[in-house]
């Protein structure tokens, strides 16, 4: 029996090797077939979990609440240190100094990013902006939300802060952050399916000793980790919980 | 437990009144005129058992409410509970939450130092086992249009209360 293994296509380019070196130490370490595939879009990467076509996750926050309530999923390890953050920027040159500065109408590049749309947008709301008042302009990536702001397409772009921090010198220097959130509690984390429930114990074990030895050490290096962290189903429910208040609209 | 607010922490003139914490009982409280801007790109982030009583807080929250997180965790979360806020207020987030429900609405904070803070909080029940176990707060920053008609609404409300 081979399984099936995946990563939220928000992962930076640099490490897809990274993820495949990981994908092959997994199996030696478990005597597991597990096959990655990569996905080019979270539209596609929705449409293989409502198929039940994966075992093993490396999903975000958003994700992540769906896998466990509606797919049985367990979240194993976060990445040490990680958190996920977004960056709200702008053209080094716009007027736009402040969020409250921003009106509606305003045009927004964003990537298909789930959890950085919403603590994009959830920054953007003291400006009094939300998906209904400006014009969301979709990128494939973070790269093309920075042309986004270069050429003058859109006012204001949201990015991942990893992908903000990744972009080219030359193109950082014609961008300016107007804020970079500090959430601290939202992170991505490796889940299991129900078809590896009897491995959890095992995977969790595995991975969180990584960086215990020399061989692990480098596959972690190769993924930009310096470990994993093991989540407990308490961590699993509150991350639920505060995905839920955060996703909240009232009726 | 919870004590009356102390002269030595409050920074500049001050007022003082003695609000009635549900539960509780009397606190005496010592407030200025001090709004300290919520911060850009945070989230205040706290959790309390089933009677209010906080357990977790997170940086954010010891940040914004001038306590040290010793003074938080173990302490009823009206230890930020502002002499301008309804208590209609708080009886609609308690009547909300406790039938399973999740609460979203502007809050007035009161800070250590007597100053104060405005936040759109969403308090959402911690279900475990099909039981309401605890409660999740999460604050961000509000809109200033909000505070301003949140402002005006609860001196309404206090006056009907017959407390302003």
């Amino acid at each position: 029996m081979s399984y099936q293994f995946t990563i939220s296509p928000d992962f930076s380019p640099e490490y897809i090797s990274g993820w495949f070196i990981f994908n092959t130490w997994l199996q030696r370490s478990l005597g597991l077939s597990i096959h990655l595939e990569l996905m080019d879009s979270f539209q596609t990467l929705h449409q293989a979990i409502e198929q039940d076509r994966y075992d093993l996750i490396y999903a975000n926050p958003y994700d992540a609440s769906m896998l466990v309530r509606d797919k049985g999923f367990t979240s194993l390890v976060r990445p040490r240190g990680g958190a996920d953050e977004a960056v709200i920027a702008v053209r080094a040159d716009s007027e736009i100094h402040q969020l409250e500065a921003l009106a509606p109408g305003c045009k927004v590049a964003n990537t298909d990013d789930p959890d950085v749309h919403l603590m994009g947008m959830i920054m953007l709301e003291p400006a009094g902006l939300h998906p209904g008042n400006v014009e969301l302009c979709q990128q494939d990536s973070y790269v093309l939300v920075a042309k986004a702001l270069l050429t003058g397409q859109c006012d204001v772009g949201i990015f991942l802060d990893k992908a903000y921090d990744e972009l080219s010198r030359p193109v950082q220097s014609q961008l300016r952050p107007l804020v970079r959130s500090q959430i601290q509690v939202i992170h991505h984390s490796l889940m299991a399916g129900p078809r590896l429930l009897d491995q959890t114990g095992s995977l969790r074990q595995l991975l969180a000793g990584m960086d215990q030895d020399e061989k692990g050490l480098g596959v972690l290096k190769s993924l930009g980790l310096r470990g994993w962290d093991v989540v407990d189903e308490e961590e699993v429910e509150f991350m639920i919980d505060l995905m839920e208040t955060l996703t909240y609209i009232p009726n | 437990m919870i004590s009356d607010m102390k002269p030595e922490d409050i920074v500049g003139e001050y007022r003082e009144r003695v609000i009635h914490l549900h539960g509780i009982g009397p606190r005496k409280v010592l407030f200025t005129k001090t709004e300290v801007p919520y911060p850009d790109g945070r989230l205040i982030v706290s959790r309390t058992d089933t009677q209010g009583v906080i357990t977790h807080v997170n940086r954010s929250f010891v940040e914004m409410s001038g306590y040290a997180e010793e003074e938080l965790v173990g302490a009823p979360h009206s230890i930020l509970r502002h002499p301008d806020m309804p208590k209609a207020a708080f009886k609609d987030l308690w009547d909300t939450v406790q039938v399973g429900e999740i609460w979203q609405g502007y809050v007035k904070n009161l800070r250590k130092d007597g100053g104060y803070y405005w936040v759109k909080a969403t308090v959402i029940p911690n279900v475990r086992g099909g039981k309401i176990v605890g409660y999740t707060s999460v604050r961000r920053k509000p809109e200033r249009r909000k505070i301003d008609e949140c402002i005006a609404l609860y001196v309404s409300m206090k006056e009907a209360e017959g407390e302003a």
